[in-house]
């Protein structure tokens, strides 16, 4: 699948490379997150309300005088673990109930796409507010919450692609052979449908940390973990005395965000052999 | 006690005032000798929207602000606290502290023509107060006999002296209500409750829901050639930056408790058409503290607790999480409420001291550093108290122990509360003018009960308090009642059954035309008979 083909349409797509250096340098900022700014980000390292640049912080300090920068690598951890961690989660759960209601079809598809629909009915950001708020606020409940609401439009993606492909000469000889479902569930099948999923999934990690972003702006965040929505709420209300305690975390989602839509964008272009002919040509 | 909650809800507890202090010293006196001028129209915040306007059936903050100027009681108090004159135009207590005889004002009627007199007064404090108001029940329940020997006159007879029962007659502990309109039927459910009728010196006139309120003057106000005031708008504003916005440019002229988002206080009351005043809170007078459940280890340690008290910078907790608002508290009594003494061990920041203690009790810190793990549930009221937990986080972190926080909403930590359910959570409670009303509540073992918010949930226990805390109830003699409580604070403070913040305090935001507005001890809630606005 990764071939050399993909390799070049990927390239080819500038978004797409661009989307990758920022999710790489955002990936690389969380990873050595301790070796750039040591020590606890939630510790006071300047006097309150710094401007940037201020008492050598790059970004300012906060209303506790607490680092900007700091709190922004380190915030970044926690933005990709909650928004990775949910995606697994979701991917796993939606493949797994996409590819049985798929394949099986009948009663099972029935009840399966029933309980999913029961989820794709109800606003995402309403359940997840309401998981979270019952379960208290933890990265446990956060990455939990956001994977419930996720995996219902992939599981009906996954669904579509299985009943497609199952009808194919492939799986019909494969049945022929004698393998067992599961074998031709996951040997033969799903790989052939890997690149919706991969697809969808760099995407739904951007809607993860979005997320995230917006439980911890309401305050629903873990209270222990530095994040980036946390930032912003906390500082929006002295948004007119220091804009930069909400900015610089804002320009961090952004870009995150982007860089991933970026990223999916330009997966799904690669995949997609008719664009990519167009791209040749 | 659920006034707080209301609205302290959003506690924007406000900024650096020490710049502005200079400004509200200054403007207040230098215009109290001006002659008032008749006919003016006062426009002020009220946030949240009151539920209901009937003071004896609601004591929220907001209602307090709008009824007090409908509702009156027998006396209000001076910023000092001494009581002075309202309904009842003197009083006397027998020397045994027993008999409270008030003699009322003559020639007081209701808004709606009828009379008032002493039977009013008997009505409210026997039936209808005792039904309604949980205060107000508690502080009859004191009472022996209520009689009124004639029209104008109401006695009181205790079962037992309790010399704090003075401060009791202010207008929203104890309102009086009008028996004409309420004998014999259901007082929630008569259908007068949306049309209030009081003796104050200001009428019910119309309430736009979720727009206005509007007061008229009183022409039969029983304070001859008062108000000064022709009427009063309270505007519901529910968007913070609105409010100051409309302070700004003078849509509105007051503001009061946590209206103004704490930053903004400073710049707002630099603005030459506003002032801004602290006073007018003495008789609510909160304290803010952290709750230490003593039940638990390590928190059941005083060391522990006192290492606390060393561990946290409370000017910083002023200075940067309150913008300025508050004294840095000295112990369980606030220095404005009766009976304060000072001259008490005094935490001053210092981790060292902390680390000095910690080692003591033998809690070492472990290879990362740890010495010990303590919850901490914030008050989940706001900003603020959130910035407060996160404080404490790093301040105790700082001498090795562990906070972890812990989130929660406002029911399921009122929940937890009563139930003993924290290591630590932050709090503030009001203490109504005598130690005996608003302090002991959190301090006597006879008060350490389970369900119950805000009673003694830390589980504080010192036999020795109690008895002092008795005592001083009954202490008719002032300087014995002193006594005691002078011994009970330096018992309390070196005991350390909450690690006390700040005494709270707030902002009022008046336009420079606005004269004579806050003059007791209960501010805003004053009937504002005296308050009057200059034309432009």
């Amino acid at each position: 699948m990764f071939n050399r083909d993909f390799t070049q349409a990927f390239l080819r797509n500038k978004g797409a490379v661009g989307g990758l250096v920022i999710v790489a340098a955002i990936i690389l900022l969380a990873l050595f997150a301790d070796l750039l700014f040591p020590g606890d980000p939630w510790d006071m390292a300047g006097a309150p309300f710094g401007h940037p640049f201020e008492d050598g912080l790059l970004f300012g300090s906060d209303m506790l005088g607490r680092d900007i920068a700091s709190g922004i690598a380190h915030g970044a951890r926690v933005s990709l673990l909650i928004g990775l961690t949910s995606t697994v989660v979701a991917v796993l759960v939606g493949v797994l109930l996409g590819a049985l209601a798929g394949f099986h079809g009948g009663r099972i598809d029935d009840a399966i796409m029933r309980f999913t629909e029961l989820f794709q009915t109800i606003p995402n950001f309403v359940l997840v507010v309401v998981i979270v708020a019952i379960f208290t606020p933890s990265l446990t409940s956060i990455v939990v919450a956001i994977a419930l609401v996720s995996w219902a439009p992939l599981a009906r993606l996954v669904r579509g692609e299985f009943l497609t492909l199952r009808s194919r000469e492939f799986v019909q000889a494969a049945i022929t052979c004698g393998q067992g479902n599961a074998t031709i569930i996951f040997r033969q099948i799903l790989p052939n449908c890997l690149s919706p999923i991969i697809v969808s999934a760099s995407l739904m990690v951007a809607t993860a940390i979005l997320l995230e972003s917006s439980l911890s702006f309401l305050g629903l965040g873990d209270p222990n973990a530095m994040s980036w929505g946390f930032m912003v709420g906390s500082a929006r209300t002295v948004l007119r005395q220091a804009w930069w305690m909400s900015f610089f975390p804002g320009v961090a989602i952004l870009l995150t965000v982007l860089g991933l839509n970026l990223v999916g964008e330009g997966l799904n272009d690669a995949f997609n052999p008719r664009l990519r002919r167009k791209r040749k040509a | 006690m659920r006034e707080p909650v209301r609205f302290l809800r959003r506690v924007a507890v406000a900024a650096a005032i020490a710049c502005t202090a200079p400004i509200l010293a200054a403007p207040l006196p230098a215009f109290a000798a001006e002659t008032p001028v008749k006919g003016g129209t006062l426009t002020a915040i009220i946030q949240p929207e009151p539920p209901l306007l009937v003071m004896g059936l609601n004591q929220q903050a907001p209602t307090q602000t709008v009824a007090g100027k409908i509702y009156e009681s027998l006396l209000t108090y001076n910023f000092d606290l001494s009581p002075r004159p309202s309904l009842a135009k003197a009083w006397d207590i027998s020397a045994d502290g027993l008999t409270y005889t008030f003699h009322l004002q003559t020639g007081v009627t209701w808004h709606d023509g009828q009379p008032f007199s002493a039977e009013d007064v008997l009505f409210s404090f026997k039936t209808f107060l005792p039904e309604t108001h949980p205060r107000a029940r508690a502080l009859f329940g004191r009472a022996e006999s209520i009689e009124a020997p004639d029209a104008n006159t109401v006695v009181i007879k205790l079962k037992e002296p309790f010399p704090a029962f003075l401060q009791a007659f202010e207008v929203s502990t104890t309102p009086i209500m009008p028996k004409h309109i309420y004998e014999g039927t259901d007082f929630r459910a008569n259908p007068k409750n949306a049309t209030p009728i009081g003796t104050g010196p200001f009428m019910f006139d119309t309430w736009e829901k979720g727009s206005f309120i509007h007061l008229v003057a009183n022409p039969h106000y029983w304070q001859a050639g008062k108000p000064y005031l022709k009427d009063i708008y309270f505007k519901i504003i529910p968007d913070a930056a609105s409010r100051a916005l409309a302070l700004e440019n003078g849509d509105v002229m007051q503001s009061q408790y946590n209206d103004i988002e704490p930053f903004d206080v400073a710049r707002l009351a630099k603005l030459p058409n506003l002032t801004m005043t602290k006073k007018g809170y003495e008789f609510v007078a909160p304290v803010s503290w952290l709750e230490l459940n003593t039940r638990v280890a390590p928190l059941d340690d005083k060391r522990f607790r006192q290492a606390m008290m060393y561990a946290l910078d409370r000017k910083f907790v002023r200075d940067k999480i309150w913008f300025g608002l508050g004294r840095i508290a000295t112990g369980p009594i606030n220095s404005v409420t009766k009976y304060y003494d000072g001259d008490v061990k005094t935490y001053d920041y210092d981790p060292k001291k902390a680390i000095q203690l910690l080692d003591e009790m033998g809690l070492k810190p472990g290879a990362d550093g740890v010495r010990a793990t303590v919850k901490f549930m914030p008050l989940p009221y706001g900003e603020t108290w959130q910035r407060l937990g996160e404080y404490v986080k790093q301040a105790m972190g700082k001498v090795g122990v562990k906070v972890e926080l812990e989130s929660t909403d406002a029911a399921g930590w009122g929940k937890r509360e009563g139930n003993w359910d924290f290591d630590i959570t932050s709090n503030f409670l009001y203490q109504y003018a005598d130690p005996s009303i608003g302090v002991s509540r959190t301090y006597i073992s006879s008060n350490i009960r389970k369900g119950v918010m805000f009673s003694n949930t830390m589980g504080y226990s010192n036999p020795e308090v109690d008895k002092l805390f008795e005592a001083a109830a009954k202490e008719n003699d002032p300087k014995l009642r002193q006594e005691d409580y002078s011994k009970l604070q330096k018992l309390i403070v070196e005991d350390v059954p909450v690690a006390w913040l700040l005494e709270m305090e707030f902002p009022t935001l008046l336009n420079t035309r606005v004269h004579d507005a806050i003059t007791t001890a209960i501010g805003v809630n004053e009937t504002y008979a005296d308050a009057w606005v200059s034309p432009k």
